[in-house]
């Protein structure tokens, strides 16, 4: 009798083994049949024909402006514009993007666009897709391998043009507001970022140029905490600091909190002047205040350039191994209409309600 | 008609045995899963044999480390450290060839002592001064992580020629499968798989057919009545443990070899991933029932599941984590209740 109702038992979890199997199954089976649907009828839309597949390897999730970088691909890579995007987010894991780029390459996509957790190790799979005749695009961060043929182009911000746009703008306002001497507060980005080392180098290049007095440097590790940290100790130490150079926009909100705990005020009427980076919404929103008194953007909005470059290798074109990605220049008020650096001019937008409400991340 | 009760009457022993049945729930459920999707994104690549191989490329290092962690669950014991040893074997592995020009040759012994010093520390202060092996190995975990970070903070890149090559060496099989454009790609593996099969196939014969395997059984299953068979318990666990950290040690070695890279943050949670395969293959928690056999299995699903949902494409990445927490769940419900079972018998 026992046994009875013992095998009964494992007769029925079977089944519900079964089920649960066949459910999920079945589930993922309608989206698929969602997917094929949507491609007869991109069949009949596009001229082209047949979609294109982009299999995008993300870092993750972990900040606001991760989270705008990934939209920006969702948005573009639409099937109204004649793609089909794989999305995979890997948990800020390396090993999860190598599975998932393998997963890629069997699944014959047409492109592969990896935004690399980290820059090395990448030799192994890139071989495998290169293998395959599947070209690999890396955004945001370049990847460190021995072959340079192994992946077609980077897409990404332009760290050390950033930097430049940053100063040339100091140098504009400083000019119009006839201020002879800056002493610089210079709180630096996480050491050994790409961003980092970008944006300090042409903050030491202009500094060297133009005769400015950095009179502390120290890290503040990209977060706000340590930003408020750091801008509270360098308070301390110099009373005749004007201008600080924060490296992205936490670090700013950090230090302003930091100057005003201490007594002294922010923005263009005030004692010191501070300079971000990232151009997040809050960040652009302190800009309309003034602040913050620049903000040079690092635009998450990858996803048009990366059609671009794919139009281009659909075209049949040879692209370069570097491609830069728009960004922009934020400031209070209107006495820097735009900079110049190495001959090309570059926009300074004064930050108003429109642009502010305009921003989406 | 006697007949057949007859030969039916064993097949229901041998399926009311818990330790089978768990494992034939696990081999059912993985075929079922890989059937599906073979079937429901055929279109998608799922059914090409490479996608098959792709499991065992990705997991070779897991793999490895799930045996390890296997025979210190039948030994009764628990090991959490494995994470972190993989992250500080890669860390010691890049930081010796890039940083020290040793050969990749060293570099292996350097892993593979690593997993030794570990297991035997570890393995001396759980069976030797009966300390708790969650918080030895808890401790484990802190330190591994530490001493990472302490040789270098920054992320190191391998570019030593023989370990490239040994990473990059592609082993092609007959079989393979024809791209969209009509080009016949043959599936190929790497040596970490071959090397993975082989520990597995080695265990599995040291877990079934040594004195030590089965020892281990007995220890887990029930300590009292071991140690009044007359069998060394104290040395049993410490060789459980050793065994154990070999394995760490190797299989942070293959995870090596498929990143090729040392970071502070590499394998982060590893342990987790092995001890969920453990327990889906059919190890119980509380000892002396698993299979390595079984947790291939294990590692097998979790692959799979991240291959469906990787293939699906709009799913976000943490259902498979949250499949993963549902099929434990189902597993340890399971596994109680044939314990329970068995009890009332």
């Amino acid at each position: 009798m026992k046994r009875k109702i013992v095998s009964a038992l494992l007769c029925v979890s079977m089944i519900a083994v079964m089920l649960t199997g066949c459910g999920g199954g079945s589930s993922s089976s309608s989206e698929g049949g969602d997917t094929e649907q949507s491609e007869e009828s991109g069949d009949g839309d596009s001229s082209d024909g047949e979609l294109i597949t982009v299999g995008f390897a993300q870092v993750g999730a972990e900040s606001d402006w991760r989270t705008a970088n990934s939209e920006s691909m969702k948005e573009t890579f639409s099937e109204a514009n004649g793609y089909e995007l794989i999305f995979d987010d890997a948990q800020q894991k390396q090993e999860n993007q190598i599975t998932a780029i393998r997963n890629f390459i069997q699944q014959e996509v047409d492109y592969i666009v990896l935004a690399p957790v980290t820059e090395t190790g990448w030799d192994t799979v890139l071989q495998e897709a290169k293998d395959a005749d599947i070209p690999v695009i890396t955004v945001d961060r370049m990847v460190d391998v021995s072959d340079d043929s192994l992946f077609v182009s980077y897409v990404g911000g332009n760290f050390k043009l950033e930097g430049d746009k940053a100063c040339e703008w100091l140098k504009a306002y400083a000019d119009a507001k006839n201020i002879s001497e800056l002493n610089i507060a210079h709180i630096q980005g996480t050491i050994g970022a790409s961003a980092q080392i970008g944006r300090t180098e042409g903050l030491e290049e202009a500094a060297k140029k133009y005769g400015w007095n950095i009179v502390a440097q120290q890290t503040g590790e990209f977060t706000q905490a340590k930003g408020q940290e750091v801008m509270e100790s360098m308070l301390k130490q110099h009373d005749n600091i004007n201008v600080v150079y924060c490296e992205n926009d936490n670090e700013a909100f950090g230090a302003i909190d930091a100057i005003k705990a201490a007594g002294k005020t922010v923005g263009p009427d005030g004692d010191i002047l501070v300079l971000s980076f990232d151009t997040v919404k809050a960040g652009i929103e302190m800009t309309m205040s003034g602040e913050i008194i620049c903000n040079t953007e690092c635009n998450p909005l990858h996803g048009p350039r990366v059609a671009e470059l794919i139009q281009k290798l659909e075209a049949g074109e040879e692209l370069e191994k570097i491609a830069y990605i728009d960004e922009g220049i934020f400031a209070y008020g209107s006495d820097v209409a735009s900079v110049t650096i190495d001959g090309t001019e570059y926009e300074v937008t004064e930050v108003t309600q429109e642009v502010v409400d305009g921003r989406k991340y | 008609m006697v007949k057949q009760e007859k030969s039916s009457a064993p097949k229901k022993k041998l399926s009311l045995n818990g330790n089978s049945f768990l494992l034939l729930i696990t081999v059912g459920l993985f075929l079922a899963m890989y059937a599906a999707g073979m079937v429901i994104f055929a279109d998608k690549g799922f059914a090409k044999p490479q996608m098959f191989f792709n499991l065992f490329i990705t997991n070779a290092g897991l793999l490895v480390i799930s045996m390890g962690l296997t025979i210190v669950m039948i030994s009764g014991g628990i090991d959490i450290s494995v994470g972190s040893v993989t992250a500080l074997v890669c860390m010691v592995v890049a930081y010796s060839m890039e940083n020290m020009g040793m050969s990749a040759y060293v570099a292996v012994v350097l892993a593979l002592g690593i997993g030794l010093l570990y297991g035997l520390v570890q393995g001396f202060l759980v069976a030797y001064l009966e300390i708790q092996p969650f918080i030895v190995t808890l401790a484990g975990l802190f330190f591994g992580r530490g001493m990472t970070a302490v040789i270098s903070k920054e992320m190191i890149s391998i570019k030593n020629e023989t370990f490239l090559a040994w990473a990059n060496y592609k082993i092609y099989l007959p079989i393979g499968s024809y791209s969209k454009r009509g080009k016949f790609l043959p599936a190929y593996i790497y040596p970490t798989v071959v090397i993975a099969i082989v520990i597995l196939i080695l265990i599995i014969i040291i877990m079934k057919f040594t004195k030590f395997g089965r020892s281990v059984y007995a220890v887990g299953g029930n300590t009292q009545s071991a140690m009044m068979m007359g069998l060394n318990v104290r040395k049993i666990r410490l060789k459980a443990y050793i065994l154990d950290g070999l394995l760490a040690g190797c299989g942070g070695f293959l995870f090596c070899l498929n990143s090729c890279a040392g970071f502070v943050e590499q394998a982060k949670g590893l342990e987790m991933d092995a001890i969920s395969s453990a327990v889906i293959g059919g190890t119980l928690l509380s000892g002396g029932v698993g299979t390595p056999f079984g947790t291939l299995f294990g590692v097998l699903i979790k692959g799979t599941i991240t291959s469906l949902i990787t293939t699906q494409g709009t799913l976000s990445s943490w259902w498979v984590r949250i499949v993963l927490s549902v099929l434990l769940c189902f597993f340890i419900v399971l596994q109680s209740v044939l314990g329970n079972l068995k009890k009332k018998k």
